[in-house]
């Protein structure tokens, strides 16, 4: 099988350019891991009773789809994109197609959170939460903490209350000046006053349902085999609350583990203090033929996401000759003022919400997967090592199936702080392919295949 | 309504449920402990990058039960440690 | 800083780090200068045997130091516990080299009846086991059904070579030893001893090793060797923990003590990329699964590839420098076996001044007036 265009993830920007590129005529693959299309943010809308504008524009998109000829392999887990090859798994069975071009629009993972017991049972992310409540209607009862920053964290406190869920207390980790200093991009903010309007009509829904929110610090999570309280410091003192589930979030951040180890390049991104593929005006990363639209080339948020999807496939259909440059140019002009006011809202957005440097416990668990603790990196350093790749040799952090997905940037943390220098210059995870598991039997069935 | 079996318990769930929100739902937070510590772990992500949620699955170790939706009959067990690996032959397509 | 050192090493990797471990530990003033993060360092896809079969066929001298370092090993091991401040998991418990089909194990009898006649019983002990006597050494391994067998070196054995080289470098700096890390040499001048320029600072030794594995040809020029060194890649990969399989390492496939399989490998020429490749990773697992078929249900977690520091005649290089005396070089592919015999045995040559023996022997004098490959 050999497509113009093969599209990884579909989300608002998989689908975007899924869209956009059948209606210019390229053959299109799209590949999800979920078993619907929808991605994160449109995860189960199909199953789900819509509430308002943005959820018909969801389900109307995705309709569009699925009316489209774009091929669908859902359920499909890309492990392998090399030269013109995407590789993935479905079934158990490992499959491939030729691509003239791939779009990766795999969209973001949460910024981690490491806090002192982290790892029991009973503490999840936000983003986790949010997924249980969209697939199965999944409410939080009992003591259920929510703790952490970001437009992520108001948005699933107020889909669990209005579902009927109970929140015990919401803790903000923000910087206490972060909102004075998010003033000053307020005139940005207003050019999309329904969107600023919506995060004050959370903060209000919250408030009206005497939700507890305060302003802490020092969180911690404790129990013996599973979560039981938490202490955090809130209004000057010291506080222990019995916790039966602890949701973090933290931001999100893009996911490159798929352009990594393609060996795209990335620039740090300061202000986020996370890493992104270096791209061009269409979504080209520094291999011409890999493409990156959405929250994976920087977080916009997904109505920009769908945008940068439609632009990509227009770019995509330029460079393989479909579309005169004229054409592409004119077809771009209107969605990148789309765009462009999409994105209005994120300077205020990135300032209130932005990320803090991590300050982390000795023994504090950074490495999920191997069981690696900052203490360990911080010796580690102490014996000479300067990024992440002589980190795993010395300590085993990030060589669990995660691939460093979960722990990464939060040893960068450790690292650089460590080092007296900045997160930039601490070489991250030398990743390769596959990036995700696979068993041994499937890869062999590769060879015979080729035989 | 789909009832499948965790350590020999029923569990209720819906169609629709992956294993591990089905767990969630019965108040079941833990899958396995690790091969490591022999720390307790279960869901953390719900989305397939975390690796925690693992569990064994008809007999296969390993599996991401947040990825794999509940089946009538299914029988689910606590991984303790690292996986088991069933024997006979490559399981190869 | 302007003191002068006693020794410098330029490669902090498995041979840099063994030399320069060997060096502190007898008393001298040692720095080590080591890459950055991102540096080509073999030492990070090292496979982890400390291994004797096939090795020195065709040349004794190196089949010779191969086994004096085994003999070291168990030792060496010790010390190398005690500085990583755990047990660095060196298991001597035999190597095998599988037979797949009769025709392989029939090559491999003749083989070893070769070897046994060429060095009277002096070379290392390899054993031939058909099948049924490798099923009785590894009970509870289900190996494959064409496997027909396996040559079994009953020294030969694995350790975990990132606790190998922790202990290497916790043992250098315990030892007073000094570590340089995120370092490039841009120079190297002979006077009244050694001055190296890391561009910014000079660092004086009065004597120096250059031990940088595939960069060691550009840094043995500027001590007038000439030493053709090459990258050879070598594929590996890993699978999720499992439980015991496989008591003994074979020569592409061991278990670690995690729990882990790791399974390898390929030789390729010609890339300067640490990469992985479809085609590679999926003829391993085939392999891989034709002796252990229950592996075929098992997950690959990772993999990566490694580049291997290669002579023209894959045998190391060791020299003293003519032109610039107390200049040493040292580079070969087997760093973790060797590693026992770099610090015990080549350490103390180089602080004595002269390489003696069979180390003289790997001179790269030999490759003069060959068609080598470009590195």
């Amino acid at each position: 099988m050999n497509f113009d265009l093969v599209i990884v993830g579909a989300g608002p920007a998989g689908l975007g350019a899924a869209l956009e590129a059948r209606a210019r005529g390229l053959s299109v693959l799209l590949l999800d891991e979920n078993e619907a299309p929808g991605g994160r943010v449109w995860q189960a809308q199909e199953r789900r009773e819509p509430h308002d504008r943005d959820d018909a524009f969801a389900l109307e998109t995705i309709a569009k789809f699925r009316a489209s000829s774009a091929v669908a392999h859902l359920g499909a887990t890309v492990w392998a994109i090399e030269d013109n090859i995407v590789f993935w798994s479905e079934a158990g069975a490992a499959r491939s197609a030729g691509a003239m071009c791939v779009l990766l629009a795999t969209g973001t993972t949460e910024r981690p959170l490491p806090i002192p017991g982290w790892t029991l049972p009973g503490v999840m992310t936000v983003g986790a939460a949010q997924i249980a409540l969209k697939t199965s209607g999944l409410v939080p009862a009992g003591a259920t903490w929510i703790a952490g920053q970001g437009p992520l964290l108001l948005l699933y406190a107020v889909q669990a209350l209005r579902a009927g869920g109970k929140i015990a207390g919401i803790l903000d980790l923000s910087a206490a000046d972060a909102p004075r200093r998010a003033l000053v991009h307020m005139p940005g903010a207003l050019r999309t006053p329904a969107l600023l309007g919506r995060g004050l009509a959370w903060r209000g829904r919250i408030i009206r349902a005497s939700v507890p929110w305060l302003h802490a610090s020092e969180l911690r999570a404790l129990g013996d085999g599973a979560l039981r309280e938490i202490t955090f410091r809130a209004e000057g003192r010291e506080r222990r609350e019995p916790a039966d589930l602890l949701l973090l979030h933290n931001g999100v951040v893009p996911s490159v583990q798929i352009t990594r180890a393609l060996g795209c390049e990335h620039a740090w991104d300061a202000a986020q203090r996370c890493w992104k593929p270096v791209t061009n005006e269409w979504g080209e990363t520094s291999l011409r033929h890999i493409l990156v639209a959405g929250d994976g080339a920087g977080v916009g948020g997904w109505q920009a996401a769908g945008l940068s999807g439609r632009i990509a496939a227009l770019g995509a259909a330029g460079a393989l000759g479909r579309i005169d440059i004229a054409m592409r140019d004119a077809a771009a002009k209107p969605l990148r003022a789309m765009h462009a006011r999409a994105l209005a809202i994120r300077p205020f957005l990135d300032t209130l919400y932005a990320p803090r440097p991590p300050t982390l416990d000795d023994s504090t668990i950074v490495c999920r997967c191997e069981e690696v603790t900052a203490a360990r990196i911080r010796e580690a350093v102490d014996l000479g090592c300067l990024g992440l790749n002589q980190l795993k040799a010395f300590t085993r952090c990030g060589m669990g199936p995660c691939q460093g997905r979960m722990c990464g940037l939060a040893a960068a943390e450790v690292m650089a702080a460590a080092r007296n220098v900045s997160v930039a210059e601490i070489e991250p995870y030398r990743l390769r392919f596959p990036t995700k598991p696979l068993t041994l039997g499937e890869l062999a069935s590769l060879e015979s295949a080729a035989a | 309504m789909i009832i499948f079996l965790f350590e020999g318990r029923e569990i209720r769930a819906r169609e629709d449920d992956s294993i591990a929100a089905a767990l969630l739902a019965e108040g079941i937070f833990a899958t396995r402990t690790t091969a490591v510590g022999d720390a307790p772990r279960g869901p953390f992500c719900m989305m397939g990058a975390c690796f925690d949620c693992l569990a064994e699955v008809d007999g296969v170790g390993g599996v991401q039960t947040c990825l794999v939706r509940v089946r009538s009959g299914m029988r689910v067990s606590a991984q303790q440690g690292a996986r088991a690996l069933p024997p006979g032959d490559s399981g190869a397509a | 800083m302007s003191e002068i050192f006693d020794v410098a090493v330029i490669g902090g990797g498995m041979v840099g780090g063994a030399i320069a471990y060997g060096c502190a530990s007898r008393g001298a003033r040692c720095v080590l200068l080591d890459g950055a993060d991102a540096s080509l360092r073999a030492a990070r896809g090292n496979f982890g045997l400390v291994w004797s079969q096939g090795k020195g066929k065709e040349m004794p001298a190196y089949a010779v130091w191969t086994r004096l370092s085994l003999e070291h090993w168990p030792a060496f091991a010790e010390a190398m516990g005690s500085a990583a401040g755990q047990p660095i998991g060196y298991r001597r418990v035999g190597g095998l080299d599988f037979c797949v089909g009769e025709q392989e194990f029939a090559e491999r009898r003749n083989e070893l009846n070769r070897l046994h006649n060429l060095d009277g019983g002096r070379g290392p002990p390899l054993r031939l086991l058909d099948r049924r006597e490798a099923e009785e050494l590894l009970p509870g391994t289900p190996l494959g059904p064409t496997i027909t067998g396996a040559s079994l070196a009953p020294d030969d054995g694995h350790v975990n070579p990132l606790l190998l080289l922790r202990g290497l470098h916790a043992g250098f700096r315990r030892a007073g030893g000094v570590h340089r890390p995120g370092v490039e040499v841009r120079g190297i001048e002979a006077g009244d001893g050694f001055a190296i320029d890391t561009g910014g600072e000079t660092v004086r030794a009065r004597k120096i090793v250059v031990a940088a594995g595939v960069g060691t040809r550009r840094l043995a020029a500027m001590i007038g060797l000439d030493v053709p060194v090459r990258p050879v890649r070598g594929q590996n990969m890993v699978t999720e923990r499992l439980p015991p399989l496989l008591p003994l390492p074979a020569s592409a496939l061991r278990q670690t003590e995690e729990g882990v399989v790791q399974i390898g490998v390929t030789n390729e020429e010609g890339t300067w990329e640490p990469a992985t490749t479809v085609e590679a990773l999926a003829r391993m697992a085939a392999r891989a699964v034709t002796v252990l078929p229950p592996l075929g249900r098992a997950r690959i977690v990772r993999a990566w590839g490694a580049l291997r520091p290669m002579t023209p005649d894959g045998y190391p290089c060791y020299a003293q420098s003519a032109t610039h005396p107390g200049a040493f070089v040292a580079v070969c592919h087997s760093g973790v076996t060797l590693s026992a015999v770099h610090a015990n045995v080549l350490a103390p040559m180089i602080l004595a001044g002269s390489l003696l023996g069979d180390v003289s022997e790997m001179h790269p004098s030999r490759f003069a007036g060959e068609n080598v490959h470009a590195a």
